[in-house]
């Protein structure tokens, strides 16, 4: 009790360093959650609508990758990047580059099986409208993810929260560098390995407040998407 | 002038032909009804004639082009219209996205589809809060709104109480004074009210092709009399 | 694409205007004691050279510097060292600092190690007496020093008193304090660490229990990337006047947790270590 009590005063305090260490979570985060969406929600709805040979197979891998290890994403990201990987050359490991490329590695599967997931019906409704306007694949592509857009969103949700909470991944690509990578994750388990469990909960308190959020956020989304979704009888 | 040619067309499925074989040439005018029980091969049919898939045998063509490579010269309506979900305006003005349509233009073909179909007031709620009989005035205005030469329609009032029929049957009769109309429906009243053609289909087979004033005042003998009389 | 790249690029702003930086792989002791974070920005200040801290074991440093990853190396293992050298990719060692590593336990000492001569005895009368006992098992220098304390007592550790928790000083604190075990420590994080229990030092002293650092530099014949300027200014103000007297100046509740160990001249240089280490011992 005493450890939350602290905890709240170093939240209101919120002097600069932490402000700047939640600030890079949600930059490094954000940003790969946007660009695992760019890639991968068009691939879910591929997977969604096109039959092609290996499809099934694909469907269980990424479904399947949804639960890998961050810390397995985190390694194969740094062998990747260390200067004797094969993009050494880069130059970027230890750096939020190279962060942002472990998370977006590590939240594609989520977007693309999510993804899929919230297509399908949509694409299952809108087939025969489809084919008989004659629509070209990007429109089918463009019209099935726009109004499939609530389960995107959630996609983009659950994969933001599952960044944003991870520490496997961000701590062995990022090295969790004062100033350069620390994100919240690391600072809490920095904060943890130094016995000072105010900070760490402090910070444990915005992970909870902003996973809080997120959850609110996907409810409210589903409740409006639902709206347009028809209830068949 | 719309001319539908079925040359030598059948369709199996699974080993056994559901369609066909079918010669046909028909001048589309007014209203054309597809008759025939259950099963007898009118929605296979109507499929055949917007070009949806390619028969086994035989060829599909309207005014000598096939039905698959003129798909954007017709609208197909489904039984159970596919519902986006989009604002009704939305929905509406869907085809002529698909047929990159100016915006400006967009917006006025879609206003007058949507006083046609009398949904101007609920242009802007999502198509889902539409009852049952919006729905399909809906879809009917969607495939209205490119101006086809024909539509298709796949039992349109199948779900339909009363008074919606009706209201949908209005419409048909304004529709079908500009395109070629053809419906597929179970409703021997209905294509009554409706029709200025039948077709009849038992098993897959053609069985009558004639003006439906011919049709309806005649008395019938073998599998239309069965069908007619609720034999099958 | 054109929103893409012009994040990346906003991204990349803040990283670009510190021009002359360097990636230092150091141990968990010395930067959770907060020993990096007072004497880098003198540093700094001075060169102009900013310095970013991966802290991970002495072992793992090792290993992310065999790929190249990082431009200097502050560890305390001096066998591994050696080797690191010897194998080529490590060049300019210089004793920088040393403290001490302490056994610590419950404060009733069940396996009464208070009364040990040696960390080597101590350590058979945990082993002997059956006494929960933490391992860091991570191959850092903590943990590479405690299988050098084992070997020393002719001991192999194994059976349930025996906790690898293959992690951080920290972690492994942590766990000690959890279950009121015995562990062994460097001096700096536990002054540093904050959640202690019922733990207290028993065991201190001897020269086994000495724990010199090393400045190492990646090198630059092998790794051509490498900052090589940048890790050679850092190495030589560790070691000078200034750089040896800011690591003297650290202190954490009036205490000195790192002597400075590269003087120039060896008189000086037995003395500051006598008076550090001899004030180690007095508390």
């Amino acid at each position: 009790m005493e450890t939350l009590a602290k905890a709240w005063q170093l939240l209101i305090e919120m002097d600069a360093d932490l402000l700047a260490v939640i600030g890079l979570s949600l930059k490094v985060s954000g940003l790969a959650v946007l660009f695992a969406l760019i890639m991968g929600a068009p691939v879910g709805a591929a997977l969604a609508i096109w039959k092609f040979p290996g499809r099934q197979v694909l469907i269980v891998v990424f479904n399947s990758l949804m639960a890998l290890p961050p810390v397995v994403v985190g390694l194969s990201v740094y062998l990747l990047l260390s200067r004797s990987g094969p993009l050494g050359s880069w130059g970027i490991l230890f750096t939020p580059k190279a962060m942002i490329i472990a998370q977006t590695a590590l939240i594609f599967p989520i977007i693309v099986a999510l993804t899929r997931e919230a297509v399908q019906p949509v694409f299952r409704e809108y087939r025969g409208l489809l084919i008989s306007l004659n629509a070209s694949p990007v429109l089918v592509l463009r019209t099935v993810l726009w109004d499939a857009r609530f389960g995107v969103v959630t996609a983009l949700l659950a994969g933001f929260g599952r960044a944003i909470a991870e520490v496997g991944a961000v701590i062995i690509v990022g090295g969790n560098i004062n100033g350069l990578t620390r994100v919240m994750t690391t600072t809490i388990a920095l904060e943890t390995s130094k016995g000072d469990l105010e900070l760490a909960m402090a910070l444990g308190i915005v992970l909870i407040t902003l996973a809080l959020t997120m959850n609110a956020m996907i409810y409210a989304i589903s409740q409006i998407g639902r709206k347009y979704q028809e209830v068949r009888e | 002038m719309n001319t539908l040619t079925f040359d030598n067309v059948s369709v199996s499925r699974g080993g056994q032909v559901v369609l066909g074989p079918i010669d046909l040439r028909l001048q589309l005018n007014g209203i054309t009804c597809l008759l025939g029980p259950n099963g007898a091969g009118k929605s296979v049919f109507l499929n055949l004639c917007h070009g949806m898939f390619s028969p086994d045998n035989g060829v599909v063509d309207w005014n000598g082009k096939s039905a698959i490579s003129t798909r954007r010269d017709r609208s197909f309506m489904f039984q159970s219209a596919a519902v986006m979900r989009r604002s009704v305006q939305a929905n509406v003005a869907f085809p002529l996205v698909a047929q990159k349509i100016a915006k400006a233009e967009r917006l006025v073909r879609v206003g007058e589809a949507l006083r046609f179909a009398r949904l101007s007031d609920q242009a802007k709620q999502p198509a889902a809060s539409l009852s049952g009989g919006e729905k399909q005035r809906m879809a009917l205005a969607r495939a209205w709104v490119t101006r086809p030469k024909v539509i298709l329609l796949d039992e349109p009032a199948a779900n339909l109480d009363p008074g919606s029929t009706r209201a949908l049957e209005t419409m048909l009769r304004d529709v079908a004074n500009s395109s070629g109309v053809m419906i597929a429906t179970h409703d021997l009243l209905q294509a009554r009210r409706l029709a200025d053609h039948v077709l009849v289909f038992v098993d897959g087979r053609l069985e009558i092709n004639q003006s439906a004033d011919a049709f309806f005042t005649k008395t019938h003998t073998g599998v239309v009399a069965d069908y007619l009389d609720g034999r099958i | 694409m054109k929103v893409v790249a012009l994040i990346l690029t906003l991204l990349a702003g803040p990283m670009l205007a510190q021009d002359r930086t360097m990636i230092l792989a150091s141990t968990t002791s010395t930067q959770n004691s907060g020993l990096l974070d007072f004497i880098l920005p003198q540093f700094e200040a001075v060169s102009g050279i900013h310095v970013y801290v991966v802290a991970v074991g002495t072992g793992q440093a090792m290993r992310i510097a065999r790929n190249g990853d990082v431009d200097a190396l502050l560890v305390h293992h001096r066998p591994s060292e050696d080797i690191f050298i010897m194998q080529g990719f490590g060049v300019g060692r210089v004793d920088v600092m040393v403290n001490d590593f302490v056994i610590v336990g419950p404060t009733a000492d069940p396996a009464e190690i208070a009364v040990s001569t040696s960390a080597a005895q101590a350590f058979e009368q945990i082993m002997s007496s059956q006494n929960r006992f933490v391992s860091r098992g991570d191959i850092s220098g903590t943990h590479l020093r405690e299988m050098d304390i084992w070997h020393d007592a002719a001991l192999l550790p194994s059976g349930r008193w025996y906790l690898e928790v293959g992690s951080g000083m920290g972690t492994a604190l942590n766990l000690a304090s959890g279950l009121n075990a015995y562990i062994l420590t460097d001096r700096g994080t536990w002054l540093s660490f904050r959640n202690r229990g019922d733990l207290t030092i028993l065991f201190e002293g001897g020269t086994g229990m000495r724990n010199p650092y090393g400045y190492i530099r990646a090198n630059p014949a092998q790794f051509p990337h490498v900052k090589s300027d940048e890790a050679a200014a850092l190495g030589d103000w560790l070691i000078s006047v200034e750089g040896q007297a800011a690591i003297g100046a650290f202190r954490i509740n009036d205490v000195q947790l790192f002597c400075p160990d590269a003087l120039p001249t060896p008189d000086q240089s037995q003395d500051q270590h006598r008076t550090c280490a001899a004030n180690a011992l007095q508390r």
